[in-house]
C-alpha cells in the first residue's frame, strides 16, 4: 500500500467513524438531529475520498466522468425532489425506494465486477467471487422486493396477500437456479450464468413480497433494509472498500434488529410471514365474541363531555389515522384537552402505522412534543388510571382476545385499552382488522364506538368539546 | 483465504457487532428516522459506483456506471435529506399556534422550527 492509498483508506475509517457516531446520536429524539449531520459529514468525506481517488487514478476517460456526474446529478436531483415533496403518510413507500435503487445500485456493482473480471484471465476466479455472487443475489431481490412493497404500501398493488398455486414451487424453483446457478459461476466464468442469476434473483424478489399482506409491512421492509445492507458490504467485498463494508453492516444490523422488533411485536415468526398472510397456515379458533354481543355507538356530545371533565385521556392512534390524514385533526383536540388541564397522552404499538416508528412520525408532523408518545411497555400500566382511552383506527392492536390461545392473535403483545375507565373507539365501521376476527373490546360494557372517518370524527368531538366548555 | 479478506471480515463480523451495540439502544419513537438514517448509510454505495468508472471503457461499462451512480445518489441524498426533514419535526414542546402551517406546506413552513432547546439536553 502506497501513501496514497493509505491516506484514502484512513478517510474512509475517518468517514465509517462518523456512520457509527450518527447512529449513536440517534438514541435520544434531542441529539438525533446532530446524529443525522455527523452522518452526513461522513458520507461527504468519503465521497470527496472516492472522487480523489479517481483523479489520483487517472483511467477514468472522458465519458466516463460525464457518465458518472450526469448520472450522479440526475440521481440527486429525484432523490432532493422525492425527499422534500413525500407526504409523511408516504415515508414507507419512499423509504422502500431507496432500499430498491440502494440494493440495485449494489447488485449493479458486482454486475460490472463479474464482467469485467471476465475479460480478464483468471480474474472471476478469485476470491471475491462468493461475494460478487451474494451481491448479485442479495442486491436483485431487494430490488423486485422493494418495488413491489413500495408499489403495495402506494395502493398500485393490492395490499392483499397474492397467493397464487403452485406459488411455494416457483419460490423454491427460483432459489434453486439461483444457488446452482452461483455455484457453477465460482468455477466457470460464464455470461449467460450471470444473466440466469439475475433474472432468477429478481423473480425471486417479486414473489417474496407478493404473498405479503399490507400488515406485514413493517416486518417486510425492515427485513429489505437489513438486505440492502448487507448487499451493499458484499459490494464492499467485491471492490475491497472498507468503508461500505462497514456502512452496509450497520445497515443490515439496524434492519435485523428492526425486523426482530417487527416481528415479536405481532408475535409471529418471520418465516410465518414470509410464507404467507393471516390465518392461511394456523388453524383459527372462532373468537368468544358472540353474535349478538351489544354494541353501544356513542354521539359527539357525549363523547366530548366524557372528554372534557376527564382528567387523563390516552389516545390510542393505529393506521386508520394516517389513512384517514387525521394527525393534525387529532393533535387539535389534544392540545384542546391539555389546555383544560388535562394529562394527554398517545400509546404507540410497535407495529402502529406501515412501518417501524410511523405513527411517532406522523404525530411529530402535527405538532405533538415527543415526550406524549409513549411505548407500549410504558403506557399499559397507566390505562387503569386513565378515565378515557380514545382508539382511533387502531384494532387488532388493542384486542383482548391475544390474552387467551387459540385466536389468530393470541400472544402478541397488546395495549391494555380494556383497563381504562370508559373506552371510546373510533372507527368506520364494525369490519374486522388485518386478523380478521372480531375486536372483543368493542362488546366490552365500558366501550362506546363513534362510526365515522377518523378526520370527521375529530372535527365533530373537537367542536362539541369547544360549544361544551365554551 | 488471503490476508485481505480476512481482514475485510474481520471489519464485516466487528461492524455488525457495533451496528447492533449502538442501534439496540435507539427508542420506538426514532424508528422511522432510524431506518431513513441506515438508509442514507447505505447509499455510500455511491462510491462503489463511482469505482467502477476506473475500468469502464467500452458502452456496457459505461451504461452500469450511469445506472448505478444514478440509483447510488438517488439514495443517498434522497436519504439524508428526509432523514433531516423527519428530525426537524421532533420537538420536546408544541410550538406556538403560529407554526401550525397547513399539512401540505409541511416542510418549508418548519425551517424556523430550531433545535436550540433540543439540543441543549
Amino acid at each position: 500500500m502506497n501513501t496514497f492509498t493509505t491516506n484514502i483508506q484512513l478517510v474512509y475509517v475517518l468517514a465509517a467513524a462518523c456512520f457509527v457516531i450518527g447512529l449513536h446520536l440517534m438514541n435520544s429524539p434531542a441529539t438525533a438531529r446532530r446524529g443525522n449531520q455527523v452522518s452526513t459529514a461522513g458520507m461527504a468525506i468519503a465521497v470527496i475520498a472516492t472522487l480523489v481517488l479517481l483523479i489520483h487514478d487517472g483511467s477514468v476517460t472522458g465519458i466516463g466522468w460525464t457518465v458518472l456526474i450526469v448520472g450522479a446529478l440526475l440521481g440527486s436531483i429525484v432523490g432532493l425532489y422525492s425527499a422534500r415533496t413525500v407526504q409523511m403518510t408516504a415515508m414507507p413507500q419512499l423509504v422502500s425506494m431507496f432500499n430498491a435503487v440502494g440494493g440495485g445500485a449494489a447488485a449493479l456493482v458486482a454486475v460490472y465486477e463479474y464482467i469485467h473480471d471476465e475479460s480478464t484471465p483468471g480474474g472471476v476466479l478469485g476470491t471475491t467471487s462468493v461475494f460478487t455472487v451474494l451481491d448479485v443475489i442479495i442486491g436483485s431481490v431487494t430490488f423486485t422486493g422493494s418495488l413491489i412493497a413500495a408499489g403495495k404500501l402506494q395502493g398500485i398493488i393490492t395490499g392483499q396477500p397474492v397467493v397464487f398455486r403452485g406459488g411455494q414451487v416457483i419460490n423454491a424453483a427460483l432459489a434453486v437456479i439461483a444457488v446452482g446457478t452461483g455455484a457453477f459461476m465460482f468455477t466457470t466464468a460464464s455470461l449467460p450464468a450471470l444473466l440466469i442469476l439475475v433474472l432468477a434473483s429478481l423473480a425471486f424478489g417479486v414473489m417474496m413480497v407478493l404473498p405479503i399482506g399490507g400488515a406485514d409491512m413493517p416486518v417486510v421492509i425492515s427485513l429489505l433494509n437489513a438486505f440492502t445492507g448487507t448487499a451493499v458490504a458484499m459490494a464492499g467485498f467485491v471492490v475491497g472498500n472498507w468503508a461500505l463494508i462497514v456502512a452496509g453492516a450497520l445497515v443490515g444490523a439496524s434492519g435485523g434488529i428492526l425486523t426482530k422488533l417487527m416481528a415479536d411485536a405481532m408475535n409471529r415468526s418471520l418465516a410465518n410471514i414470509i410464507i404467507g398472510g393471516f390465518g392461511t397456515g394456523d388453524s383459527v379458533v372462532a373468537t368468544a365474541v358472540a353474535a349478538d354481543a351489544q354494541i353501544r355507538s356513542i354521539a359527539a356530545d357525549d363523547a366530548a363531555i366524557q372528554l372534557a371533565y376527564a382528567s387523563k385521556v390516552i389516545i390510542v392512534p393505529g393506521y386508520g389515522l394516517a389513512a384517514a390524514q387525521a394527525q393534525h385533526g387529532v393533535a387539535e383536540l389534544a392540545s384542546l384537552l391539555e389546555s383544560r388541564g388535562i394529562d394527554v397522552s398517545y400509546a404507540i404499538h410497535p407495529v402502529a402505522g406501515r412501518m417501524p416508528g410511523h405513527m411517532n412520525v406522523l404525530l411529530a408532523e402535527a405538532n405533538v412534543p415527543y415526550p406524549l408518545l409513549k411505548e407500549m411497555d410504558e403506557v399499559n400500566p397507566e390505562f387503569a388510571r386513565a378515565d378515557v382511552a380514545l382508539v382511533i383506527g387502531a384494532n387488532d392492536v388493542t384486542n383482548p382476545a391475544a390474552r387467551r390461545p387459540g385466536t389468530a392473535i393470541s400472544g402478541m403483545p397488546i395495549l391494555d385499552v380494556d383497563q381504562a375507565k370508559s373506552i371510546i373507539v373510533i372507527k368506520r365501521s364494525m369490519g374486522t382488522g388485518y386478523a380478521g376476527i372480531d375486536n372483543e373490546l368493542y362488546a366490552n360494557s365500558k366501550t362506546s364506538m363513534y362510526f365515522a372517518d377518523a378526520k370527521k370524527a375529530l372535527a365533530e368531538m373537537t367542536a362539541a368539546v369547544k360549544t361544551l366548555v365554551g | 483465504m488471503s490476508t485481505a479478506l480476512v481482514t475485510d471480515l474481520t471489519i464485516f463480523v466487528l461492524a455488525l457487532l457495533v451496528g447492533i451495540e449502538v442501534i439496540g439502544k435507539v427508542p420506538a419513537t426514532l424508528h422511522t428516522p432510524l431506518m431513513s438514517a441506515a438508509n442514507s448509510i447505505h447509499g455510500i454505495v455511491l462510491a462503489g459506483a463511482l469505482l467502477i468508472g476506473i475500468t469502464a471503457h467500452n458502452a456496457v461499462g459505461y451504461v452500469l456506471a450511469f445506472i448505478a451512480a444514478f440509483f447510488a445518489a438517488a439514495n443517498v441524498v434522497g436519504g439524508y435529506a428526509v432523514t433531516g426533514r423527519m428530525l426537524k419535526m421532533f420537538r420536546r414542546k408544541a410550538q406556538p399556534p403560529a407554526a401550525q402551517a397547513p399539512a401540505a406546506e409541511a416542510a418549508p413552513a418548519q425551517v424556523p422550527a430550531q433545535s436550540a432547546p433540543d439540543t441543549q439536553s
